[in-house]
């Protein structure tokens, strides 16, 4: 490998971080924000491919990629709070909803979607971190997604909010003891709701991140898990937002190995180098559970194990 | 009874609420209905192209089922799916000199063994160290769609095959000929076959029951003593076989060699079949049956109405989310509120809804 190689492939693979990272950092937070309520949403993966095809359509209608964004929020916020309402039901479990939807989201997503298979839409404008660079690899590399820097400080206003604020204690509050909210006179399914939806509009992000930006088209591989991913990641961050950029990143990092590679001409075992997220999440997985015994910092009333 | 009946208005509501939602695409609901139930059960062919897709959602159906009868939310179907289609490719092209029934067997065998290893490994790391099963065995999944993609576009592709990766094709005599000269695979009744073995084990069997005692309670099951993990164990190695044997199935039956035709979201459809049948085997047999057919008229709904294909999966998520609804509505008292409908009626002259008798 030459010099030159090995810079395009640190480049790419720092770049793919960036790129590839968002929609994980995105879903991340979103699935952060519910299991602090107390539930999971295992439909965060639908939300995610019909607010991409949400971000995809309204960019192309409106000709406005921010109108897109806020098409996304929207579409993942109706239905993550679908979820939250359907869980609130007796008898119904959050897990087996969660993949109902999931199923449902996908559905949908390529039901309303496949008129925008084809055309192309406006794009979200990146930010140039490295302007002043020479190469055009380089350049090109460390052109960031917009939404980005907003996720980055999303993840710092939402570890502050969980501390500090009455809504963030709130959440916790109902994440963590039902018995003890509903003594405060405070509506559990109200607070884990509203958590639901806002989890929901966050991950809609993630979804315009995919179609407006990074690989900045609507097709129905769009995503390939990253919203199961991102259950894995709030436990590896042992359901901390600041530590979900840091796994956002490590598993955009990961996904970016196969493209990277290939940028360089290897293109031997592209599909075994795309498994590697997988693979890394049920590595981490395995190392951060205990059998019969809660993951530090885990909300107490999760149903998942 | 009640569970029936909940099912049944579950699955009318979904269909009410698809032709609502057929009808803000321009198209006429009834129209939608009609071709719906046509193109699945209207003639001789569609039924061979539903029953023909029935065989594959029984076996997926009892992937989750087996499973979660010992407890366990097993939803990574598709992956023990492909990769048994892969074993059983793979084995064919090895043994060059299999053939006949024994070697169908064989083929078969391959497959089952794989997915059950592969499903197993989610139970085995759920035991081990408390992993989640729903999460771990959908990364599995997606794992194992990664390995077959690699294994078929690279090791093991056929040079002849240019724009589609395929593995050699199967020798004609491994191939799973069809029932009496139709397109009806015998897949179909292995299919039925272990809905109905899985049926008996389970209901009576002592194993069985001590796998459905793990799953109704743990705590009773470990205080007499039972083997918890290697059932749970045993439970999901069954569960991922019946994915495996699909697989191969496909592939003996349908696809004559493994490729990425193999991944058709059969595991995930499995799901839904797996659900709505409230996981009892026999159940499965009719309900696959029912979406098989749902998926056959697809192409049909396309072709006529002008509808996406993905329509069905529409229809498919709105019967999902209404089916776990519906057990919201398991514990309400039908004749209470009827009397609050229809004013003060004595409870035995109350109208008679279904359900109630249960």
């Amino acid at each position: 490998m030459t010099i030159d190689q090995l810079v395009t492939f640190v480049f790419a693979i720092l770049g793919g971080a960036l790129r590839v990272g968002a929609p994980f950092l995105f879903v991340s937070l979103g699935e952060c924000i519910t299991e602090k309520a107390g539930r999971i949403n295992l439909g965060l993966e639908g939300v995610l491919v019909l607010s991409a095809m949400a971000a995809f359509a309204g960019s192309y209608l409106t000709g406005s990629a921010w109108l897109g964004v806020v098409a996304a929020m929207l579409a993942g916020m109706l239905l993550a709070t679908l979820h939250g309402l359907l869980c609130t039901l007796p008898r119904v479990n959050d897990i087996a909803t969660g993949i109902a939807l999931m199923l449902l989201g996908t559905g949908l997503a390529f039901y309303l979607g496949k008129p925008y298979i084809q055309p192309q839409a406006p794009q979200l404008p990146p930010v140039e971190l490295a302007a002043f660079a020479g190469s055009s690899v380089v350049r090109s590399a460390l052109q960031v997604n917009p939404l980005l820097p907003i996720g980055l400080a999303l993840a710092v206003a939402l570890g502050w909010a969980f501390g500090r604020t009455r809504a963030g204690l709130l959440v916790r509050m109902a994440g963590d003891s039902a018995l003890a909210t509903r003594a405060l006179g405070y509506s559990v399914g109200g607070i884990r709701i509203a958590a639901t939806a806002v989890g929901g509009a966050v991950a809609g992000l993630g979804g315009a991140s995919l179609t407006l930006f990074y690989p900045g088209s609507w097709n129905e591989g769009i995503s390939s898990g990253q919203g199961l991913i991102a259950v894995a990641l709030v436990i590896f961050a042992r359901w901390s937002p600041l530590r979900c950029v840091g796994a956002a990143l490590l598993f955009g990092g990961a996904g970016a190995i196969g493209p990277a590679l290939q940028s360089i001409g290897v293109s031997w075992g592209y599909h075994l180098f795309n498994i590697v997220p997988y693979v890394l999440t049920l590595a981490i997985l395995v190392l951060s559970c205990r059998p019969g015994q809660l993951a530090a910092g885990s909300p107490g009333e999760l149903s998942s194990r | 009874m009640r569970s029936f009946f909940l099912t049944l208005a579950a699955l009318a509501a979904s269909l009410l609420l698809f032709g609502l939602f057929v009808a803000f695409a321009g198209a006429s609901p009834v129209d939608a209905w009609v071709i719906l139930f046509k193109g699945a059960f209207g003639d001789w062919f569609s039924w061979q192209n539903t029953l023909q897709r029935a065989a594959p959602l029984m076996l997926t159906a009892l992937c989750l089922s087996i499973p979660a009868r010992a407890g366990l939310v097993v939803i990574g179907g598709e992956g023990a799916l492909v990769l048994g289609g892969l074993a059983a490719a793979a084995l064919a092209q090895a043994v060059p000199f299999l053939g006949g029934f024994a070697g169908s067997v064989a083929v078969c065998l391959a497959g089952a063994i794989l997915g059950a290893a592969w499903i197993a490994l989610a139970g085995w790391l759920r035991q081990w160290r408390g992993v989640n099963e729903t999460i771990s065995s959908l990364l599995l999944a997606y794992v194992a769609i990664g390995m077959f993609k690699h294994v078929v576009e690279g090791p093991l592709r056929d040079p002849a095959s240019l724009n589609k990766p395929s593995t050699h094709a199967i020798a004609d005599s491994l191939r799973i000929g069809g029932i009496g000269g139709s397109d009806v695979h015998w897949g179909l009744a292995l299919g039925v076959l272990a809905c109905c073995a899985a049926a008996f084990w389970l209901r009576w069997t002592p194993s069985g029951f001590s796998v459905r005692v793990v799953g109704g309670n743990l705590r009773a099951a470990q205080l007499v003593g039972l083997p918890a993990s290697r059932l749970v164990l045993v439970a999901c190695a069954a569960g991922g076989a019946c994915a495996g044997l699909a697989g191969a199935v496909e592939v003996a039956a349908v696809h004559a060699s493994a490729n990425a035709s193999l991944i058709a979201g059969y595991g995930y459809a499995g799901i839904l079949v797996a659900f709505m049948a409230r996981h009892q085997p026999l159940a499965i047999i009719p309900v696959a049956i029912l979406f098989g057919g749902f998926g056959a008229a697809g192409s049909l709904l396309q072709r006529r109405l002008g509808l996406p294909d993905a329509s069905v999966l529409v229809l498919q998520g709105i019967a999902f989310v209404l089916i776990l609804a519906s057990e919201a509505l398991r514990d309400v008292d039908w004749q209470r509120v009827a009397q609050k409908v229809f004013g003060i009626v004595p409870p035995e002259a109350a109208p008679m809804r279904p359900g109630v008798a249960a």
